[in-house]
């Protein structure tokens, strides 16, 4: 793009390229069937613990369960507990409705997770599979990313722009929903680039290497592996961590493409095409 | 920039779509599960993870702990009090007459005793133990090499994976899920894991004999595979060409019912 002065008119411009789109719908599919998979999959032992090991009775090590219990009433009620706090969970974690309409005590609800019922086998075949996926798919586009530049271009923070100036800034008109126009849409800002790069460098290779440590096989290849970690269930807390920061960001992420515009936003990754409108004078 | 304004709202309703079949994927795709073709492709990933890990590791070892790193209290899991009578009996009788019987492809069928499983040169190894649903336990495991047993049996050339019959008729949990039937627990592995030096036939747990509840007289350790692969109550083991004969087919108990029979991950 030549340096000449922003049209007054709206224009096309090509802001994915076609490996970056392709890998991103094939990973967003890996990941919706991961997540509720792995849900069920947790569902099976709905409890964390630190360590090399955690079972029923390492209650020093536990950190965290999903759970049902009983109230002095005799009533049954659903719960997350962390460390000595409690939440009251009912219809949500713990306990809630079941396919049959009957409350049924789940650790997460069968609307969340696939398949929707009880099935660990069902579950661990298709996590299994799409982590397959999540990973050659990961592999083409770290690859495209680094040989092409895009990774460092487009989603590494420059020093400059973590001055706190600028992230304030960038805060407050996120806040105020204005979105960049004209030639600075073109790009990714401060916080784009803190929410993509935390998600692409650190929370989906977290996910990938717990998951991988926690595979007696690759265990026993790979020791190093899990005692980067701190231990197997240590591993196991890490990968539900780092699934609950991958939630939150696909969360965030369709709630800022319905508000900077859907039509434009999903278009461009669909067609690489994104609309440039002009600044307002 | 030849798009017109029309295309765009066309290819913008498109992209809507995917999200919509993204947001009912959950809710509406357990219709996937019926179709075999579907479920075809995704159980291709159990092999490609088996040949990987072969790959990368075919004679790695799993890791061995200290005994400071061992779990208070191991969970005992699956079966814990066998109710079949042929197996009450020897429980009653401290396994004296138990035989563990060594058959299939082998050139020379056997039958040992506790007592000879005990005067074997014995191996003891502290590992983790982890179960499918996702807790882990450490423990000391000891007992005979499954590789020293199969070598006086002499496997015959045809043998590729190696059968254990168990003594309980386990009925599944309901906490894993699906439409569990009763039926006796088996288990299979292939030559590499059968000949491989932590598999052992462990008939002494954290230093003292195996209890009922975790699998006497004696049970697996096959250690770089899941907890259901650990088959308790061992009472026979076979040398087999084909897994095709034995329950339904899949190689074991919960394989039958779903789960990876090469359960490395």
């Amino acid at each position: 793009m030549a340096t000449t002065a922003t049209p007054a008119t709206p224009y096309l411009f090509h802001r994915h390229a076609l490996v970056t789109r392709i890998t991103h719908w094939i990973n967003a599919l890996a990941i919706v069937f991961l997540i509720g998979t792995g849900l069920n999959i947790f569902n099976a032992h709905p409890a964390l613990y630190w360590g090399q090991f955690g079972a029923d009775d390492d209650d020093a090590r536990r950190w965290l369960e999903i759970g049902s219990a009983d109230a002095p009433d005799g009533s049954a009620y659903g719960f997350l507990r962390i460390g000595s706090l409690t939440v009251h969970t009912t219809g949500v974690l713990g306990l809630s409705k079941g396919s049959n309409g009957q409350p049924s005590a789940i650790g997460y609800p069968g609307w969340a997770t696939f398949p929707g019922v009880r099935d660990l086998a069902t579950a661990r075949n298709w996590h299994f599979f799409f982590a397959w996926v999540l990973i050659l798919n990961g592999i083409a586009y770290y690859a495209y990313g680094l040989a092409t530049g895009h990774l460092r271009r487009d989603l590494l923070p420059r020093l400059k722009e973590l001055r706190p100036s600028n992230i304030v800034h960038d805060i407050v008109s996120h806040a105020r929903l204005k979105f960049p126009k004209g030639e600075e849409s073109k790009r990714y800002h401060i916080l784009q680039k803190l929410a993509y790069g935390a998600t692409v460098f650190v929370a989906i290779p977290a996910m990938i290497f717990t998951g991988l440590g926690m595979s007696p096989g690759i265990n026993a290849a790979w020791p190093w592996l899990l005692e980067l970690f701190g231990g197997r269930s240590s591993a196991r807390s890490i990968h539900w961590i780092a699934a609950n920061f991958i939630m939150v960001f696909i969360l965030v992420h369709l709630l800022m493409v319905i508000l900077a515009g859907p039509y434009n936003e999903i278009r461009s990754m669909i067609t690489g095409k994104f609309r440039v409108d002009p600044e307002k004078a | 920039m030849t798009d017109s304004p029309k295309i765009l709202t066309r290819r913008g309703l498109l992209g809507f779509g995917g999200v919509a079949a993204g947001g009912m994927l959950l809710s509406g795709c357990d219709k996937l599960l019926q179709s075999d073709k579907v479920n075809g492709v995704v159980r291709s990933a159990e092999n490609a993870t088996y040949r990987w890990q072969r790959l990368i590791g075919r004679d790695a070892l799993a890791r061995e702990f200290t005994a400071a790193d061992m779990s208070p209290v191991f969970k005992a899991n699956g079966t814990r009090d066998p109710q079949e009578p042929e197996y009450v009996a020897h429980a009653a009788e401290k396994f004296v007459n138990w035989k563990l019987a060594i058959g299939g492809l082998v050139s020379n069928p056997m039958t040992l005793s506790l007592a000879q499983l005990r005067q074997m040169p014995a191996r003891t190894q502290i590992t983790r133990h982890d179960c499918v649903e996702g807790w882990s336990a450490i423990g000391q495991w000891t007992g005979p090499q499954l590789g020293l047993l199969l070598k006086a049996a002499g496997l015959k050339t045809n043998a590729r994976y190696i059968v254990f019959h168990c003594a309980d008729n386990y009925g599944g949990e309901l906490s894993k899920g699906g439409a569990q039937s009763t039926s006796i627990y088996y288990e299979s592995i292939d030559l590499v894991d059968a000949f491989h030096p932590q598999t052992i036939l462990a008939h002494g747990m954290n230093g003292a004999p195996l209890t009922v509840a975790h699998g006497a007289p004696v049970r697996m350790r096959i250690e770089r595979q899941i907890g259901y692969k650990q088959a308790k109550y061992v009472m026979g083991i076979e040398a087999v060409s084909s897994l095709a004969g034995f329950g339904s087919g899949k190689g074991g108990y919960w394989e039958d019912r779903g789960y990876e029979w090469y359960a490395g991950i």
